[in-house]
């Protein structure tokens, strides 16, 4: 059997690899994409944990993640095309009506 | 069956979510009835939470606690959300986003900081974290001809998700510590075990995460931006509602969990995190001339005050944060509803320079904003100056009295900018004061947020007495 160290530091390094990816991507959508990532990655420890631990609160907990995260994108979705109407760019850096 | 009594609160703004999207899908001109029906609703929600606030208990296998506090929480969404709904009604005619839609978001984001402040359980946290929070990405961009609403959208959406993201892996780390997601089982485990490092770990992303959604300093950036961007109604109802939500869940969460965790861990992190919140945001508020910016850095300022009581974690703290809440949510919504008439239709005339002389022209809106901004700075006898004064006292108690100093600091230097406003519009003179579009729905919301500052200010030991009836 595999032990649990080994999906927690997965899931630990798609979390990181999501925080990166916000914080150093310009295009909103990849921006969003890691966002996704990270959601997922609290998804994988989630299902781990409940495997180990032998309870399935954490499998059901997966369940409302992602619904809340279907429910997210296409909210931020709508807010990305209703922005590139406007100004014909999803460019962080170049969405600077407002000062940062 | 004595859970659907118990409910009734949520009950009435669930049914009324359904009748108002009814009523919007069969009636044409719902943009005309729809406010009236949420007004409704909110009304007699707010009332039923104060009749029922004696009947304490926990339902739906112990996810959601109902009465007391919570209660309290419920009365302060319904009541400011009510206020909202009148300051919205000619001002989103005026600015072009006049539709039914808009009420009906409202209400649902009232459903969630609902869930918000009566979870008893980290799933109920998430959903309600997040039925509120999708249905302010969506009031933030409601105006989606004009591109600064887009953009502060797409900003607070972006902050927001990610923001979730932390508070969600946190809660992972947590489940695995502790093997179950009720709070008090959380609580339990801390009583019978020293946390192992996946909880502190765990603990401080959710920290991390609700940090952002009470704009605490350094994850405060999306603020000022939203603040701005956002039709200036939806940004009385989040500075307010959302705020005072995010609030009651980390005293939800936090206040079980630190009481039995060896405190020491925490209260230097929450004492940092509190003062360069508010002396960041009172600083930087200075430079700002845009008045929605400046409200914005205030509001951080605010945060700063209240994250002193979750320091102390006291039940002092508690019963000051509360009361806190009640008159930040009331004194912001009276600001805001100033700034919402004043604004024009291509929402400029938001400016400090829109202010000159306006006491001169309209003495009567001049002396409302007089009003709020002399309690936003704290100066008594407003509601304000009573807020920071029960936290200060709980932070005394707890032995952190050099917080409640820097506290003290901070707010004399916050009462520069207040009273700048004050000063423009009374004693500096123009030769064209601006128009002002007449609003007696707005004005009305703004006698009440008034009439509430003063009571709260007048008569602050029997609210106070009221709430810390229902804390302890």
């Amino acid at each position: 059997m595999i032990p649990i160290e080994f999906y927690l530091v997965l899931s630990a390094f798609m979390f990181i690899t999501g925080v990166v990816g916000v914080l150093t991507r310009k295009n909103a959508i990849i921006v969003f994409m890691s966002i996704e990532l990270m959601l997922n990655a609290a998804n994988l420890s989630f299902v781990t944990f409940s495997s180990f631990l032998g309870n399935n609160i954490g499998q059901l907990f997966v369940f409302f993640v992602m619904t809340v995260a279907a429910a997210e994108s296409a909210v931020g979705l709508a807010i990305i095309i209703a922005l590139f109407r406007n100004k014909l760019t999803i460019n962080i850096d170049e969405i600077n009506v407002l000062k940062w | 069956m004595n859970e659907i009594f118990m409910i009734t609160p949520l009950l009435i703004i669930s049914g009324g979510i359904l009748l108002s999207l009814i009523v919007e899908m069969f009636y044409k001109k719902s943009e005309i009835i729809l406010p009236w029906l949420s007004i409704a609703i909110f009304i007699s929600a707010a009332y039923y939470s104060l009749l029922t606030a004696y009947r304490e208990g926990v339902v739906f296998n112990s996810m959601l606690a109902v009465g007391g506090l919570v209660h309290i929480f419920y009365f302060i969404f319904n009541f400011g959300a009510a206020i909202v709904v009148l300051l919205s009604i000619d001002h989103i005619k005026k600015v072009g986003i006049y539709f039914g839609e808009f009420y009906i978001l409202m209400q649902s984001a009232v459903l969630g900081m609902m869930f918000l402040s009566g979870a008893k359980d980290l799933v109920m946290v998430f959903i309600g974290l997040e039925q509120m929070s999708v249905c302010f990405y969506i009031l933030t961009g409601f105006n989606r001809k004009r591109s600064s609403s887009n953009e502060a959208a797409l900003k607070y959406f972006l902050l927001g998700a990610f923001a979730s993201g932390f508070v969600v892996y946190g809660m992972a780390l947590i489940y695995g510590a502790v093997g179950s997601l009720s709070i008090p089982s959380v609580s339990f485990y801390l009583i019978n075990q020293s946390p192992s490092i996946i909880f502190i770990v765990g603990l401080l992303l959710f920290i991390i995460g609700f940090s952002f959604k009470i704009a605490a300093v350094p994850f405060h950036m999306w603020v000022p931006d939203v603040y701005q961007g956002a039709p200036t109604t939806v940004t009385a109802f989040m500075s307010t509602g959302g705020k005072a939500a995010a609030f009651s869940a980390l005293l939800v969460v936090l206040v079980p969990v630190f009481s039995n965790l060896a405190k020491n861990n925490f209260i230097p992190l929450l004492s940092v995190l509190a003062v360069i919140t508010m002396l960041y945001g009172s600083i930087v508020a200075i430079a700002q001339i845009d008045l929605k910016r400046m409200l914005a850095y205030s509001s951080i300022a605010h945060a700063g005050y209240m994250i002193i009581g979750l320091a102390a974690g006291n039940q002092n703290g508690v019963t000051g944060i509360v009361f806190y809440l009640a008159a930040y949510t009331f004194m912001n919504l009276g600001a805001f509803g100033v700034i919402s008439m004043v604004e024009a239709k291509d929402n400029s005339h938001v400016d400090l320079q829109s202010y000159t002389g306006l006491a001169a022209k309209y003495p009567l809106l001049a002396a409302m904003l007089t009003i709020f901004m002399f309690a936003l700075a704290g100066i008594p006898p407003f509601a304000g100056f009573f807020g920071k004064y029960f936290v200060f006292i709980s932070a005394i108690e707890a032995n952190l009295t050099w917080l409640a100093i820097i506290g003290v600091i901070s707010s004399a230097i916050s009462a520069y900018f207040y009273l700048r406003v004050v000063v423009v519009m009374y004693f500096k003179s123009t030769d064209s004061p601006i128009d002002v579009e007449p609003s007696y729905y707005a004005l009305l919301g703004i006698f009440i947020s008034a009439l509430l500052v003063l009571v709260m200010g007048l008569f602050p030991n029997s609210i106070i007495q009221l709430i810390s009836f229902f804390v302890g």
